[in-house]
């Protein structure tokens, strides 16, 4: 293996992260002693994208549609049944040892619930700082508590707080801590899962403004997971809807809100609740009937044709790719792709 | 939480008076022009190890027949232990009820007796629960739980228990209701558990329902299916309805009232278009102002500065005060009063007026 000698250049707008086919099927068996696989949770099947330097991809969908996998899967706390991701051209997949991690420095994650993501019994300085200790070279012994001080500074806590314990902070600044660590090893992509939907509406919006400023201040390229498609349309570059385990829909974030041709993502648009009592009025929602099915056993063809009104026979025998469709330039995973009238019946 | 389980042997002889409010009844006028329900400066604590939290610092709002008031608050702010007190259920202690007058049609419901009180629990005031996973038992069929209520309470036989479970499961749009009878909870998805909970809800045929944060734990196409469920079952069975949320985009289109809650007490009351349109408190400004919206793509959010206050030490004079872009002295020093602002509006602000002129420029 020959490391290329000269150092990357950092580019906004190119691919640093790409993900070709990702497939993490959880097996289901049956038996104790001679377990035998008698089907699969299809959690993840089939996901491709990219992630350019400095954007935020946000990922959207019901639960179970597989987002928090993918996560799961992009930090390698689960290895995929098949497919690849790169990391600024490293495999993701294929790294041991050493070089494991230090692709994990490059890559950390926020996760959803600041109340058990954070261990009671250490500090706020311990939590802080124990990626040190699991990447030595990434702050010499003696600058660690400076260092912790400066990112405690940096996510708006007061440095003095480095003795504390978390039951101490509130659940917004709970949210900072666990920001302050993923920050600690200075990576270049933060994977948010849900970061703020355990938050209440004041707090959230501080912590959205803050995850702004650090993506400004630092050059950090987010993925953006959640379920609140006004919080994900606040704060993302482009969207990928995610539904059943697919990637239904991948658009900038103009694309996904204006212009949509995915049946899913028109429903799901049209359900979000709108405070304002007179828009409320002309919103013209689509119910949609039913849940979303199995992914243990996903329906043939389109995986939406169950619950989609557009749904004919081709839906049920031929699965559609996710691919540029003829009514808007984005990629949209539907036969009938088309743009929604905005005066149309419901 | 579904505290205060009634005791088997002493249900059954109690509640065959009851029996005749199972048949559907239309909503009774309430006695003397009086309200249906009415909380009247409620007053909560709670004793815990580090001192005492006043949850509850004087709440006090009313609902008629057929109307439907939203409780709109963060965590913390009360909303769900007002609804609690109002049900009966609360845990005494560590909560202390301190002061204040739960009526319903004329009486008040906290001089009662737990046998009196228990009367009233199910048959005339029910509620409903955010997550319906852990509310329902997960070692019995859903049939047999929904059954539990109408055996118990209206005395019925085990097969009338049974077809009007089926019933109740078909009015909360339960596909195949017959052939879910003998299903488990887990067997249903989070939907249609929150209607499991809904039917035995309305087991009883109650005049009031209160939900607390029914849609919070679901996604947003199932939520939607909820809520025009309970927007239908409100017309069809003229109920009442309490609907506790932290959400107002949930309730805007079923509500016609809303109560905006901060620190124990009610800070704005309005209907909903005045509340969106011009609020009359700072908080419910700052409240609305931090919502992304979906219509918006931008770069600043504006927020609300700093923290909820620590019960234990709620601020002096305003509670809202240390956050407040409008703050005086006198927000310091003296304690707002409820001012009427018209058209059943009140705020409990000092700078209330300016507050909602501000907005309305």
């Amino acid at each position: 293996m020959t490391a290329p000698a000269s150092q990357p250049k950092k580019v906004r707008g190119e691919p640093i992260l790409a993900v070709e086919n990702l497939v993490k099927h959880f097996p289901i068996t049956r038996g104790v002693v001679f377990q035998r696989q008698i089907g699969a949770v299809r959690a993840v099947d089939g996901v491709s994208f990219d992630l350019r330097r400095g954007e935020t991809l946000g990922i959207v969908g019901e639960s179970g549609c597989g987002k928090s996998t993918l996560a799961r899967l992009l930090m390698r706390l689960e290895m995929p049944t098949s497919g690849a991701a790169t990391l600024e051209g490293r495999d993701l997949f294929a790294a041991r040892g050493g070089e494991l991690r230090r692709l994990r420095r490059n890559m950390q994650m926020v996760l959803q619930d600041p109340y058990t993501s954070l261990n009671p019994r250490m500090t706020v300085g311990d939590i802080i700082g124990e990626p040190f200790e699991i990447h030595p070279e990434a702050a010499p012994k003696g600058s660690r508590q400076r260092r912790v001080q400066e990112l405690l500074d940096m996510v708006g806590l007061s440095p003095e707080h480095i003795n504390r314990y978390p039951h101490q902070f509130s659940g917004g600044q709970r949210q900072r801590i666990g920001i302050a660590r993923a920050l600690a090893l200075r990576p270049e992509v933060l994977v948010c899962d849900e970061p703020v939907s355990a938050l209440d509406v004041s707090i959230q919006a501080q912590v959205i403004n803050l995850l702004e400023q650090l993506q400004d201040e630092l050059g950090l390229s987010y993925i953006f997971i959640a379920h609140d498609l006004s919080v994900v349309r606040h704060i993302c570059d482009r969207v990928a809807v995610m539904y059943l385990g697919r990637i239904v829909e991948l658009g900038t974030e103009e694309e996904i809100y204006q212009r949509a041709t995915h049946p899913y993502t028109q429903a799901l648009l049209s359900a979000v609740p709108v405070p304002d009592p007179e828009q409320r009025d002309n919103q013209n929602m689509i119910r949609l009937i039913g849940d979303v099915p199995s992914p243990a056993n996903p329906p043939s063809g389109c995986r939406f044709r169950t619950r989609c009104w557009k749904a004919q026979d081709v839906c049920a025998t031929q699965d559609p790719d996710t691919v540029p469709r003829a009514a808007d330039p984005h990629p949209s995973a539907c036969h009938f792709a088309e743009l929604r009238e905005p005066t149309s019946p419901s | 939480m579904r505290g205060n389980r009634p005791t088997r042997g002493s249900e059954r002889k109690a509640d065959t008076v009851s029996q005749s409010a199972v048949q559907p009844t239309p909503a009774s006028p309430t006695p003397e022009g009086g309200h249906l329900l009415e909380v009247r400066d409620l007053h909560v604590e709670f004793r815990t190890g580090e001192g005492v939290a006043k949850v509850i610092n004087g709440v006090s709002y009313h609902l008629d027949a057929g109307e439907t008031l939203a409780v709109l608050g963060e965590s913390g702010s009360g909303k769900s232990v007002t609804a609690q007190a109002i049900m009966g259920i609360l845990d005494t202690p560590p909560a202390m009820i301190r002061s204040g007058q739960i009526r319903y049609q004329g009486r008040d419901l906290l001089t009662q007796s737990e046998e009196q009180r228990r009367q009233v629990r199910g048959t005339e005031i029910a509620m409903i629960f955010q997550d319906a996973l852990s509310a329902l038992n997960p070692t019995f069929p859903v049939g047999w739980q929904i059954g539990e209520t109408l055996r118990q309470r209206a005395g019925m036989s085990r097969g009338d228990a049974r077809r009007r479970a089926i019933e109740l499961m078909e009015l909360v749009k339960i596909p195949a209701a017959a052939s879910r009878l003998g299903d488990y909870p887990h067997q249903f998805s989070g939907g249609m558990r929150q209607r499991v909970m809904i039917a035995m809800a309305l087991a009883l045929n109650p005049k009031v329902l209160i939900a607390d944060e029914p849609t919070t734990a679901l996604d947003v196409t199932v939520q939607a299916q909820i809520m025009d469920l309970l927007a239908d079952l409100r017309r069809d069975l003229r109920m009442a309805m309490i609907l506790i949320t932290h959400d107002l985009g949930v309730v805007a289109g079923v509500a016609d009232r809303i109560a905006v809650m901060y620190a124990g007490r009610i800070v704005e009351h309005a209907d909903v278009r005045s509340l969106y349109r011009s609020p009359a408190h700072p908080y419910t400004k700052g409240l609305l102002e931090s919502i992304p919206r979906l219509d918006f793509h931008g770069q600043q959010l504006s927020t609300i500065r700093g923290l909820p206050p620590n019960l234990m030490r709620i601020p002096s004079g305003c509670p809202f005060h240390p956050r407040c872009p409008y703050v005086q002295q006198v927000c310091v020093d003296v304690v707002p009063h409820d001012l009427v602002l018209g058209d059943g509006r009140t705020s409990a602000c000092h700078f209330a007026q300016e507050v909602r002129d501000d907005r309305a420029r």
